[in-house]
């Protein structure tokens, strides 16, 4: 469950960010690869943004594949995790080159107009 | 001006409708990850390390895969070497592993399912690094979480016992991504247990086509040398 303590940042980023208004929603984005579960961050938000300026913010989750660029035949290709097999030439030493993220895009706030 | 959901309406009206109309709203782009201040902190340790002369080793598995026992073994084989053992209770471990004669420390995590860089970064406060050559960091036994948390080593090793199933690497892909080396432990076990070899190179390959492989029995001593080399490598 570091779910939990990792939604803490993304929260503690995001009012901040907010400085001082409410936030309506915050985007983040989760790659297969960060080792987290998006239905535990969902869990932990709900039970973090009570009493915050998040309280009954929307979360928005971008979920990203494993993306790869393969050096023999300079492929660059999406997998899913368990299968890193270059489509083209079938290598298997593809580097990796996203599918760790767990970062906060963005956040929407009131537009004071 | 409404603060609660930014309508032109006046401060003090009910909030217990629904408006008819959305709230205008603008977005603030801040792109931050959540690992930031672990990977500043796992950079800070990284930079001691390297200003010691340290190689850092992360040793992960699940528990019982045999990190202690093979750590037991390499501090009382290769010298100059110190370990960081981490398990949510007991000194059970750092007990073991000091009566090798090498300095070894625990970190008790409490409820925590993994290790992070902070944490390491206190102990390293009570490290006796000089003259070391190589620090080994037992992580909490878990093949999930701590593959998220960078705490400055310079390699991965995640260890796979012949006693729990050749397809461990495809339902835990991604650690065993992370690893730059995997060792298979217990290789003394493989017959009794019916380990199905050739299956399990195929798993791990399969999920971590970059990681070296090797086979290792720290009872009886069966491929500790090419482990050695490796860590001289």
């Amino acid at each position: 469950m570091h779910e939990l303590s990792l939604m803490t940042n993304l929260l503690d980023a995001a009012i901040a960010a907010a400085d001082g208004a409410k936030v309506h929603a915050l985007r983040i984005r989760v790659g297969p690869l960060s080792g987290v579960v998006v239905e535990a961050l969902r869990f932990a938000f709900d039970a973090l943004t009570p009493g915050t300026p998040a309280a009954g913010a929307r979360l928005d989750v971008e979920e990203t594949a494993p993306a790869f660029h393969c050096p023999r035949c300079r492929t660059d290709y999406a997998a899913p995790v368990g299968s890193y097999l270059c489509p083209n030439c079938g290598a298997a030493d593809g580097e990796l080159r996203g599918g760790h993220e767990l970062e906060l895009v963005s956040i929407e706030v009131p537009d004071h107009v | 001006m409404c603060d609660t959901c930014g309508c032109n309406e006046s401060p003090h009206h009910p909030h217990d409708h629904a408006h008819g109309h959305p709230p205008p709203v603008r977005t603030i782009a801040v792109q931050k990850s959540a690992l930031a201040l672990n990977q500043r902190i796992a950079d800070q340790n990284r930079g001691w390390f390297r200003a010691k002369g340290l190689k850092v080793i992360n040793l992960l598995s699940s528990p019982g895969s045999g990190k202690t026992t093979l750590l037991e073994r390499t501090l009382r084989e290769v010298p100059r070497c110190a370990a960081i053992v981490g398990d949510l209770q007991t000194e059970n471990d750092a007990i073991r592993l000091r009566a090798t004669g090498a300095p070894a420390l625990q970190i008790n995590t409490g409820a925590t399912c993994h290790l992070d860089a902070h944490m390491v970064a206190h102990a390293l406060a009570d490290l006796p690094a000089d003259g070391l050559t190589k620090l080994f960091i037992e992580n909490v036994g878990n093949l999930v979480c701590p593959a998220a948390f960078d705490l400055g080593e310079a390699k991965r090793v995640v260890l796979l016992s012949v006693t729990e199933g050749e397809d461990k690497p495809l339902k835990y892909p991604v650690i065993f991504r992370h690893a730059d080396l995997v060792v298979i432990t217990k290789s003394d076990l493989a017959d009794i247990v019916g380990f199905a070899r050739d299956q399990a190179l195929a798993a791990i390959r399969q999920v971590a086509p970059q990681a070296g492989i090797l086979e290792v029995s720290a009872k009886t001593g069966a491929g500790l040398a090419a482990w050695y080399a490796w860590l001289a490598g």
